[in-house]
């Protein structure tokens, strides 16, 4: 079971769009796309970290991507305006790790397959880790569902409630180290914030209540990723952009379909 | 009984004093009324309350298993987030649609259930906030200038509404405003804040302090006299939006 390199393909890559598009949503909510993009820009210095230290790629990324957001989180709380440093971090850790990659011994890395994915890779053992993965954060999101949205509303709203909203942020915060240690293998580290964002958006045009709104992020993301790979299977090209394009396109309809009738859901 | 004592609290940011030594309690059924210039220190004092900020000086106990009804002065929803009243009206705790149906017609707001809260209008947004806070079966209701962009007879009536709701729930309320002329008669005390607290008592005493006078001026009662006091009054340290 399994041996078909493109069944895995698919399963990772609907395993990680799913798990994606749910947690995309709160990064559209509380505009957070920026921090997932320094987040996944830091997983670079991960590769080249587990590289250099002999681990998992994926232990790596997960560590490093874990600090990056960490580190962000403490300095939002802080009060003070976080994009510029935001930016310094991201683009300092991606270069840092860029540098690094090349300085590893022995054969030269392949940068290709950490900057846009290498689905087609993918070992059982990584699918086991992208569906644990992804049971794992729709387990904690699915428990922590009312606190985290009232939180994204109000963080006031939170309090009054007996709500700590930065409870609730850091939660989301290691969700998304989560993920770009996770979606790195199946889109790359450049294209992680897009399926993070872009199914999330897409599925605004169609949902009345946050909830409809998860369910169609998913289910976007899930379509877009078989599409994605379909199409690169077919035009023989790679797989992580060309699901990013799927959900790119998906993204466009929905806005043009924003204007026709309304569907009663 | 003793919902929320706060004593000798102290609080600032960026170097700004915004509360200096305020001592406040709140008890049941109590209606209070917060009134002060912009500025002085009124959201960041309810904020304290209501545990979103921790003072620097000074402590503020809830009683245990308190549970607040609280208004925000205003609530941006992102627009990438879609909402319906019945939904938000459940969070963070479902409850039971009939209740929720009922809290709407209390605030007045009866049948908005499935809009969408980004095409409420401001007044109707309030109430339905306020319907929101009364599903909690709070023990106190804390509104911070909860009439912001409505206009005088908007306020008025959301005003009446507080009452009448107050009287439905027994529970406090906590007012923060500084449209004292609508609020002021049907408070129980009322704390004159500027920074530090300059008065308090019932209405009657307040209005013929002399410190009351000094802030708001006489017989305006209104907007005009909060103006004129932003200008020629002196004795705050601290005339920004501090954190209203």
């Amino acid at each position: 079971m399994l041996d078909d390199f493109l069944l895995r393909a698919a399963l990772a890559a609907v395993g990680t769009a799913v798990a994606a598009g749910l947690l995309g949503c709160f990064v559209v909510w509380r505009r957070m796309a920026y921090f997932g993009d320094a987040t996944a820009h830091a997983a670079v210095l991960g590769v080249a970290l587990a590289l250099l230290f002999g681990t998992s790629i994926t232990l790596g990324v997960g560590i490093v991507a874990l600090c990056m957001a960490v580190l962000i989180h403490s300095l939002s709380g802080q009060g003070v305006a976080v994009d510029t440093i935001l930016g310094v971090l991201a683009h300092g850790a991606l270069a840092l790790g860029l540098v690094a990659v090349t300085l590893v011994p022995g054969q030269r890395i392949d940068l290709d397959a950490y900057l846009f994915g290498d689905v087609l890779s993918v070992t059982r053992a990584d699918l086991a880790v992208i569906w644990g993965g992804g049971v794992l954060l729709v387990g904690v999101l699915w428990w922590h569902w009312s606190a985290m949205l009232t939180a994204t509303l109000n963080p006031d709203l939170a309090h009054a409630a007996g709500i700590n909203p930065r409870r609730q942020q850091l939660i989301l915060t290691v969700l998304v180290a989560a993920v770009v240690a996770v979606a790195i293998k199946v889109v790359g580290a450049l294209l992680i914030t897009a399926l993070l964002i872009i199914p999330a958006a897409s599925a605004r045009s169609f949902a009345s209540t946050p909830e409809r709104m998860a369910f169609f992020a998913m289910a976007i993301g899930a379509l877009s990723a078989l599409g994605g790979l379909r199409l690169a299977v077919h035009f023989d090209t790679q797989v992580g952009p060309s699901i990013i394009c799927v959900a790119v396109l998906i993204f466009a309809v929905s806005r043009v379909g924003k204007y026709l009738p309304r569907l009663p859901v | 009984m003793r919902l929320i004592d706060a004593r000798h609290i102290d609080f600032g940011h960026g170097g700004q004093r915004v509360l200096q030594n305020v001592s406040m309690s709140l008890d049941e059924g109590e209606i209070v009324t917060i009134v002060g210039p912009n500025g002085s220190g009124k959201s960041t004092l309810l904020r304290l309350l209501i545990g979103a900020l921790k003072p620097q000086k000074g402590s503020v106990t809830r009683a245990s298993g308190l549970r607040i009804g609280y208004v925000p002065q205003k609530l941006h929803i992102d627009p990438t987030l879609p909402i319906t009243v019945a939904r938000f009206l459940n969070l963070p705790k479902p409850v039971p649609a009939k209740a929720a149906t009922e809290a709407l017609r209390t605030a007045g707001v009866a049948g908005l259930d499935r809009q969408q809260m980004s095409q409420l209008s401001g007044g109707q947004f309030q109430r339905v906030l306020l319907a929101r806070a009364i599903l909690a079966n709070p023990h106190v209701l804390m509104l911070d200038e909860a009439t912001q962009g409505l206009d005088q007879p908007g306020s008025a009536a959301f005003y009446r509404q507080i009452a009448a709701v107050r009287q439905d729930l027994g529970c406090a309320v906590l007012m923060v405003s500084h449209e004292l002329h609508v609020v002021m008669s049907a408070s129980d005390r009322v704390i004159c804040l500027n920074g530090h607290i300059c008065c308090e008592g019932t209405p009657e005493v307040v209005t013929a302090a002399p410190a009351y006078r000094e802030l708001f001026g006489t017989g305006t009662g209104g907007a005009l006299a909060l103006y004129r006091h932003d200008h020629d009054h002196d004795h705050s340290h601290h005339h920004h939006e501090a954190a209203e």
